[in-house]
């Protein structure tokens, strides 16, 4: 019954979107925004909506960084391996989220509030280092305000 | 009367409490008004509050929510204040800037088409639509403005080739996906002036006859997706985009997408996979048909060549590389932020004069110019000229405009193994040199820093980026081994 629920939920979703050329990649995003993740479920609904096969629509899922195949935590925290973070110290930015949270990248802490995720470049490059925790960016981060950061986290429903 | 208070809005400026200032300055009982501006780009400065005074504006650095109080404990603050830094416009920072492309960020609310207009946006579109669509073309090939993702590819040649192309439909499409590190113009653009963006989109509709277009941009931006789509609906309730149907895509965090074939597949709802060129996308673009791909300055540039004249932008620069390139600061650098200057200058007098040097105070090691894919340049270099070919000759490039700074402690090795491991995250999986390559690159890398055989992996090394340079289908796989050659040619101690 649920997994019918999120087929359903799915195709009301992308429906709309279908007509749009390419139409896939504004499906998927907004498939995420939803779900917070893409639900295997939906594959072969989007698939027959598209006329494409579930091995493209996988194949497209699996491509992109952005689109999470598996539930992430409650919220996700950014940190940028790039280079101009790099040149500002991000390596101990890094360590300290892996430690703090105990948990490598792409993983979520046990908890479930938190997934780490690289990334690569956040466009803050002046004031590096940066993270991102979900759409809030900030700047200039050290080891130590990123567990400042963790350990004030707003509580939120998961 | 009121006073205005410009309290910045961009993404730098947010993440550094802007909110929290403009939530201030409202509970403070004095009679300002405040205006959320975009960013003037002097981002080290940030967040940089501005107050209008009969001189023109003020500027309050790092200003923090926290000191608005004693800020403004005697009234809104003027020029005598200690925490003055005079007007904004007189910094030199900013005055021996030539703003062309980027003249507008900073001083309007980002969204406001009465703003824009106010500014002398439209200008060029005015005079874009008096002519047709060769003069449009010639006049962005008289510019010389060559295409400022990092290719350099001359702008009007390309889109001479789509107004030729033969089809029943045409696209523009906006590479909005700005995944160099160093690199944050794109974003400015878009954040704080907008309908510079659509103003150039709609200009080059017009140039080449396209009815349709997209500006890909990169997930990473909210904030720019979210001012986009608002300009983009006042746009066209204005009624500025009657003939031409504009659209953003979110991309999806693909650094490939970037790449300008990945993008359009990528547009297409397809894995962001490197096209086979011949087809050119003039020819061949999105779905088929011929589409002018062009970045968001390139694009962003337009208006303003429109409004003054190909001449006048022509009359900028060096060399092969005319007008003006926005440079940004980045990383281990004192004063980071956008430098909008005609080409010509050294890379000495942009990390220096404009940058300061170092943010550690230590003494500069490299510079990474041009993004992931660029060089490291030693300080012997450093008197090179900003300018596409005399970048080239010394195995860099100019890019996006992207230059990051690190200091003496930096390991130049480890940097290089990053090139590689970049690549290897970041590629498509095309072709072989570059999905394979990479991940070699590596692991030759650690051996070489494990002290194994290190005179025979040098040369492997050495093959193997020659491998990727000459076989693999994009820039990706083709330039990953630029900053690994460099650090072998400047820094052997590290690799």
């Amino acid at each position: 019954m649920a997994a019918l629920n999120i087929e359903q939920i799915a195709l009301d979703i992308a429906s709309p979107l279908a007509e749009e050329p390419g139409a896939l990649l504004p499906i998927l995003h907004a498939l995420q925004e939803h779900f917070a993740y893409i639900p295997t479920e939906v594959v072969p609904g989007v698939a027959q909506l598209l006329n494409l096969s579930r091995a493209e629509v996988h194949g497209v899922i699996s491509f992109y960084d952005w689109f999470q195949a598996e539930p992430s935590g409650a919220s996700t925290l950014y940190i940028c391996r790039a280079e101009s973070c790099q040149a500002m110290g991000s390596a101990a930015v890094e360590a300290a989220a892996k430690q703090h949270l105990g948990i490598d990248y792409h993983q979520t802490s046990d908890d479930g509030r938190i997934t780490l995720q690289p990334i690569y470049c956040l466009g803050n490059c002046a004031c590096s280092p940066a993270v991102m925790l979900d759409e809030k960016l900030y700047s200039r981060v050290s080891a130590e305000s990123l567990v400042a950061m963790l350990d004030n986290l707003p509580e939120r429903e998961s | 009367m009121s006073v205005r208070v410009y309290v910045p809005s961009d993404s730098t400026a947010l993440s550094l409490g802007a909110d929290d200032i403009a939530r201030g300055l409202g509970e403070i009982d004095l009679d300002i008004e405040i205006i959320r501006n975009g960013s003037r780009g002097l981002c080290w400065l940030e967040p940089l509050l501005e107050i209008d005074s009969p001189e023109g504006r003020l500027g309050f650095a790092n200003v923090t929510a926290k000191e608005l109080s004693t800020l403004f404990s005697d009234g809104v603050p003027g020029s005598a204040h200690p925490r003055c830094l005079g007007l904004t416009e007189e910094l030199p920072y900013l005055k021996q800037q030539r703003r062309l492309t980027s003249a507008r960020i900073g001083l309007m609310k980002p969204c406001s088409l009465d703003d824009y207009r106010a500014q002398g946006g439209f200008t060029g579109l005015t005079k874009a639509l008096e002519m047709s669509c060769e003069e449009i073309v010639a006049c962005v090939t008289d510019s010389g403005l060559r295409g400022r993702g990092g290719a350099a590819f001359p702008t009007g040649i390309k889109w001479q080739t789509v107004l030729s192309a033969e089809g029943d439909k045409k696209y523009i499409v906006c590479n909005a996906d700005e995944g160099d590190s160093g690199t944050y113009v794109d974003r400015l653009i878009m954040e704080c002036d907008p309908y510079t963006l659509i103003e150039g989109i709609i200009i080059a509709s017009l140039a080449v006859n396209a009815d349709e277009g997209y500006i890909y941009c990169r997930a990473e931006y909210p904030l720019a997706l979210e001012r986009l789509q608002q300009a983009i609906e006042l746009a066209t309730d204005a009624g500025y985009l009657k003939h031409f149907k504009l659209q953003v895509r979110k991309a999806a965090g693909a650094y490939i997408c970037g790449e300008e074939t990945s993008l359009l597949e990528s547009l297409e709802g397809k894995r962001g996979q490197v096209r086979f060129r011949p087809p050119l996308p003039a020819i061949e673009g999105l779905f088929g048909k011929p589409t002018v791909v062009n970045n968001v300055i390139s694009l962003a540039s337009i208006p303003g060549i429109l409004a003054g004249g190909a001449a006048s932008y022509q009359a900028y620069g060096s060399g092969r590389s005319r007008g003006t390139l926005t440079v940004q600061l980045a990383g281990n650098i004192k004063r980071g932020g956008l430098v909008e200057v005609p080409f010509g200058l050294s890379l000495r007098q942009l990390l220096e004069d404009f940058g300061g040097g170092t943010a550690s105070g230590r003494p500069i090691k490299a510079v990474q110019a041009g993004g992931p894919l660029g060089a490291y340049i030693p300080p012997a270099l450093f008197d090179t000229p900003l300018d596409y070919e005399a970048f080239k000759a010394i195995g860099a490039m100019v890019g996006h405009g992207g230059l990051v700074v690190f200091d003496d402690s930096a390991d130049l090795g480890q940097m290089a193994r990053f090139a590689m491991e970049f690549c290897a995250v970041e590629s498509c999986g095309k072709c072989t040199p570059c999905r394979i390559g990479s991940v070699r690159g590596v692991e030759v890398i650690d051996r070489i820093h494990q002290g194994e055989q290190v005179e025979e992996n040098r040369i492997l090394l050495r093959d193997l980026c020659q491998t990727m340079i000459d076989g693999s289908l994009c820039a990706l796989g083709g330039m990953a081994p630029f900053p690994v050659l460099s650090v072998m040619e400047h820094f052997p101690d590290e690799l």
